[in-house]
């Protein structure tokens, strides 16, 4: 048998000691539903496109931290690797900064932004940006000295140099900061959002957790918890697989197989 | 002939924990439009830091060196080095992209220009047939001839070879050394070639500095009759004289 089928075995076997358990045991159902019970509800919100749009707005928010966090790690790494202020500002602050919790700044986000999308990009940004500048500085200074003299011969300096020749050549840190960056994002939003709530019209995943706990709505609670999981997997083992296959796995230049 | 290169007086020091060390002190050489001129000498001579002061990577403490006259002071594409690293190939970019995309960089060429040309300067080091391939997926000797087309591609003024065939096997540095001899009898590009083989700098060089160590300084500059002969009398004759001198 497969790795992989063996895998999907293990999880087979989960699922029928859970059902086993709930129904053998008259466990109350408002507690801890059944399998069955929970996969029914999940296909049917599914269907319904409630947990896709809760899912979709989670996504969003992510997304949107994640873009402005790459955005400013990319400037205070080109920072760090440029200049000497550069590189003692990135060193001092992923310091002090890297070990906060992001879930900890927010009773400060919600004072500066308040109840609302805002305050939830404030957040993964900060969860975020401190190990994906971490990566890609690392990345940068790890660049073989030729690679970067070869840039500096076609005349390139600076930005051009960075954008031509570093970033590219930093790319298999770059690309384990993002997936740092995604893990640590994702884990902060759900959490996130059951503390801001909903935002405007639509809330997220987390959101949607916490609202079906408060209605008793259990299967509808470990439904949400499902798809926080199978989302994780997907982006871990398909998007990012398939990024690694197209980028430094047909470039030679995995630091890992 | 015209005098392109030209070091003068040129000391070269680092800081280092015990104080200055001086790699290389008080050198000067001219080096000659169309010539193959070889840097020659054992390791810690200073032959790869003068290289690097042609380039551009370093700065003298003392002296200059001037291209056409003007004083060198930073890299430029008319100055190209072939390094001695396999590394010196962009991993992400195909053996067509590591060709063409230093001339889009350096040469402002657009595209389909930069391709064409590319093209061009593969089939003259025979790699045509692998201009999709990634650098990872060539042999080293594959990889300095890519190296070689990319350097010739951006037309420089002069090719600056910093031990190009020293990690490369026996065999195929004997090949190598023949293909260049063959595109510089094509292109009659200067070069200005280091090494520490003594073969080598006599198979390659019209004419042959001799660097001595600790400091580098000038030992001797030859003229070689005997470039382009390998194992002729002349070229076993110069290769003594050679051995003499540094002896």
């Amino acid at each position: 048998m497969s790795p992989a089928l063996r895998k999907v075995a293990i999880v087979a076997g989960l699922l029928a000691a859970w059902e086993a358990w709930t129904r053998l045991a008259a466990v109350n159902p408002l507690l801890f539903p059944p399998a069955t019970q929970v996969l029914a509800a999940f296909g049917r919100s599914l269907a319904s496109g409630e947990i896709p749009g809760y899912a979709g707005q989670s996504l969003k928010v992510l997304l949107t931290g994640m873009a402005i966090g790459a955005g400013i790690g990319l400037v205070l790494s080109t920072a760090a690797v440029t200049t000497r202020l550069g590189a003692e500002l990135l060193e001092t602050v992923t310091a002090m900064f890297n070990p906060l919790p992001a879930i900890a700044l927010m009773p400060l986000a919600l004072l500066w932004f308040g109840l609302g999308t805002q305050s939830l990009v404030f957040v993964i940004i900060h969860s975020v940006l401190w190990p994906m500048s971490l990566n890609t500085y690392t990345g940068f200074v790890t660049v073989p000295q030729t690679l970067r003299r070869v840039g500096q011969n076609l005349g390139l300096r600076g930005w051009r140099l960075v954008a031509g020749i570093l970033l590219p050549a930093a790319f298999p840190y770059i690309l384990s900061g993002i997936k740092i960056g995604w893990a640590f994002a994702w884990r902060t939003i759900i959490a996130a959002e059951m503390v801001f709530g909903v935002a405007g019209s639509q809330g997220g995943l987390g959101w949607f957790i916490y609202q079906n706990r408060f209605e008793m709505n259990t299967d509808l609670v470990f439904a949400g918890l499902l798809t926080v999981i199978l989302i994780g997997l997907l982006v871990e083992n398909l998007l990012f697989r398939w990024l690694e296959r197209r980028t430094v796995l047909r470039w030679g230049m995995s630091t890992t197989h | 002939m015209a005098t392109l290169l030209g070091v003068r007086d040129v000391t070269i020091a680092y800081p280092t924990d015990r104080g200055v060390f001086t790699a290389v002190e008080g050198v000067s050489f001219e080096v000659r439009e169309g010539e193959k001129f070889v840097l020659l000498g054992p390791s810690g001579c200073g032959k790869s830091t003068l290289l690097k002061a042609v380039a551009g990577f370093i700065r003298p403490a003392r002296g200059v060196v001037e291209l056409e006259g003007r004083a060198v002071s930073r890299p430029g594409p008319d100055r190209v080095v072939v390094f001695q690293e396999f590394d010196q190939l962009l991993p992400w970019r195909t053996v067509l992209g590591n060709v063409a995309y230093p001339l889009r960089v350096a040469r402002k060429m657009p595209d389909g220009a930069a391709r064409a040309e590319a093209e061009r300067f593969l089939r003259m080091v025979g790699l045509d047939r692998f201009a999709a391939a990634y650098p990872h997926e060539l042999s080293g000797g594959m990889k300095q001839r890519v190296a070689i087309a990319r350097s010739l591609a951006l037309d420089p003024r002069m090719l600056l070879m910093d031990e190009p065939f020293a990690s490369l096997d026996a065999l195929t540095r004997r090949r190598m050394q023949e293909e260049l001899l063959a595109i510089w009898e094509a292109t009659r590009k200067t070069i200005l070639f280091v090494t520490h083989s003594i073969e080598e700098a006599v198979l390659l060089g019209d004419r042959i500095l001799v660097l001595s160590p600790g400091p580098g300084r000038v030992r001797a500059l030859l003229d070689n009759a005997a470039a382009g002969r390998r194992d002729s009398e002349a070229a076993l004759g110069v290769q003594r004289q050679v051995q003499e001198l540094l002896a």
